[in-house]
């Protein structure tokens, strides 16, 4: 077996997508999960430190 | 006195750009303070994304739909092409997110703005086009589903969804050269006017 068939059996895929239903707005999970890692992803980016950064004291 | 080849539009048109982006402007030795924050990496890794879809867009051109469909490479570079788009939207929407709650047209920045924006939505329609030039049953399921909007917004009579040598010409040739001079014309506009800085540095931003 190659090294990709066994990554990919990790995450079954071989079956229909699932879906979120709420009111009149639908979204497949897969796409929902993408959504929510980049806002999380955005949060982070702003709060986390940055490396080799200065505080604001130090750079005036 | 103005001579000859004052007048001359190469020497004009080499004096603009060298007026408006000197070449320490064009690649600066160092950049404000206030861009060493994760939030100002998403620019250029869109365009690192953008540069590795080009890349196995190319090699997907070479050899082509039989090959991408059938091989193991073939699946592979099918693969990192979706995924370097994936990437490429990704990071392109959170670069939006952070310059439209920065309001980065400011200090006359609109141009930077809206080549921005176009480049976003001519990538939208690259991306559109790419899902419909697949050669697959998800390609044949997206088009039959997406022609009846855009029959009815009109765009139908020039733009034909179920037209695969189209969709495939408008997604190798027209929309990248757009993408990418869009890109150019970004960056460039990112340089002369300089990265946008906080609402708290603004007062101290030097006029350019």
């Amino acid at each position: 077996m190659h090294w990709f068939n066994t990554v990919g059996a990790l995450i079954n895929l071989d079956h229909p997508g699932h879906f979120l239903h709420w009111h009149f707005i639908e979204v497949s999970v897969a796409n929902a999960v993408v959504m929510i890692v980049m806002v999380a992803t955005f949060v982070v980016a702003l709060l986390a430190p940055f490396p080799g950064r200065r505080s604001r004291k130090e750079n005036r | 006195m103005t001579t000859e080849i004052d007048r001359q539009w190469t020497t004009r048109l080499r004096r603009r750009a060298e007026g408006k982006l000197p070449p320490e402007k064009l690649l600066p030795d160092t950049q404000p303070s206030y861009v060493s924050s994760w939030i100002y990496v998403f620019g250029v890794t869109t365009m690192a994304a953008l540069c590795m879809v080009i890349a196995t867009g190319c090699v997907l051109a070479i050899f082509g739909p039989q090959w991408w469909h059938t091989s193991s490479v073939g699946h592979f570079v099918n693969s990192l092409h979706l995924w370097a788009v994936e990437i490429f939207f990704f990071a392109m929407v959170i670069h939006l997110w952070g310059k439209f709650f920065m309001a980065s047209w400011r200090g006359g920045r609109t141009l930077t703005w809206m080549t921005g924006v176009v480049t976003f939505l001519a990538s939208i329609a690259a991306g559109f086009t790419g899902y419909a030039s697949q050669s697959n049953f998800d390609s044949q399921w997206i088009t039959t589903q997406a022609k009846d909007g855009i029959n009815a917004s009109g765009a139908g009579s020039f733009f034909n969804v179920l037209n695969l040598g189209q969709m495939l010409m408008w997604h190798i040739v027209l929309l990248p050269l757009v993408a990418v001079l869009l890109t150019v014309l970004h960056v460039l506009m990112v340089r002369v006017k300089g990265v946008v800085p906080p609402f708290s540095d603004e007062t101290t931003e030097v006029a350019r």
